[in-house]
């Protein structure tokens, strides 16, 4: 019931992703200038923007929570971050390697699309703590529900304050307009496919979640158990 | 094609570490799912369990209620 319709979306979503890939190795040609550490940019690029979409994502079911006061939607906001902050440890590793071939070295400071990202990072990186902090589960809700709601404002703001810098090192992927037609489709294909193994991943979880919410409330009824349960708990519960 | 995008340089073992990594990231991922849902399923037979024993308490209950007694059974 909680898996419905998941088994179609698996299928399409390994065959975006290996579709993907393929167009990264046979069809995307080699840029002049990169050379092969270029192919980075498919993977790297479709994670990034996916984590960040996420995040705000998350932000906006963060709103409906507060709205309706309904813990669905806690829980949907819970688990959309939980998917990014996981794309987002992807980003900054496979963004290492890029810049060890690129630049040299695994990490610039002065480069302050590397920075924003690591502080957005850091900043989710705080959000199942500051849960698991919170006892009180109704607390934990609402104070996660504002945290989501702020943290995804930030994002787009703090992003669009980088690109707005005059001397960028990392490259820019959108508005330099030199991009030829077939690494085009690839990059395309390669968000297209990032884009729904995050809804995949998303669906999946959600899906535990709910079947672990229902096995629990029936072991409680079953054991005659009356009392919830109150372990700690990051994760929000139905 | 293919030759086209043969790698010319030293790139290519970053490259392949970028894409091992995000193999390795989801893989991580399912495998935590896994482990997580063959939790669930041993709850479940854990679930089943009592719910078998207490069916089979529950027919014992009823084939003892049925059968009559000793001092039922004697003619009066």
């Amino acid at each position: 019931m909680y898996g419905k319709g998941l088994r179609g979306l698996s299928v399409a979503t390994i065959v975006a992703v290996v579709g993907a890939f393929a167009l990264v190795a046979f069809y995307a040609p080699m840029d002049a200038d990169q050379g092969f550490r270029q192919k980075i940019f498919y993977l790297h690029v479709p994670m990034a923007i996916v984590a960040l979409l996420g995040f705000i994502f998350g932000g906006l079911l963060a709103i409906q929570h507060l709205r309706t006061r309904d813990p669905k939607w806690d829980l949907r906001s819970y688990v959309a971050i939980h998917i990014s902050l996981i794309l987002a440890v992807g980003v900054l590793i496979t963004g290492a390697i890029w810049a060890k071939t690129s630049w040299g070295v695994w990490w610039v400071w002065d480069e302050a699309t590397l920075v924003s990202f690591l502080i957005v990072f850091l900043l989710y990186a705080t959000y199942t703590p500051m849960r698991f902090a919170i006892e009180d589960r109704e607390r934990q809700a609402r104070y996660a529900s504002v945290f989501a709601i702020t943290a995804g404002a930030f994002v787009p703001i703090c992003f669009g304050a980088v690109r707005a810098q005059q001397t960028p090192i990392h490259p820019h992927t959108f508005g330099s307009g030199d991009l030829p037609g077939p690494m085009w489709l690839t990059f395309l294909v390669s968000l297209g496919a990032m884009a729904l193994l995050y809804y995949t991943l998303y669906r999946f979880e959600i899906a535990t979640k709910l079947a672990r919410g229902r096995l629990s409330s029936l072991r409680r009824q079953l054991l005659d158990d009356d009392a919830p349960v109150l372990r700690r708990s990051a994760a929000p519960t139905l | 094609m293919f030759a086209d995008t043969l790698p010319d340089d030293s790139a290519t073992g970053y490259v392949a570490a970028a894409y091992l990594v995000f193999l390795a990231i989801l893989l991580i991922y399912l495998a935590i799912m896994g482990v997580r849902i063959m939790r669930m399923g041993r709850d479940l037979t854990e679930l089943d369990d009592v719910v078998r024993e207490r069916k089979a308490a529950e027919a014992e209950a009823e084939a003892g209620a049925g059968e009559p007694s000793e001092q039922e059974g004697q003619v009066v």
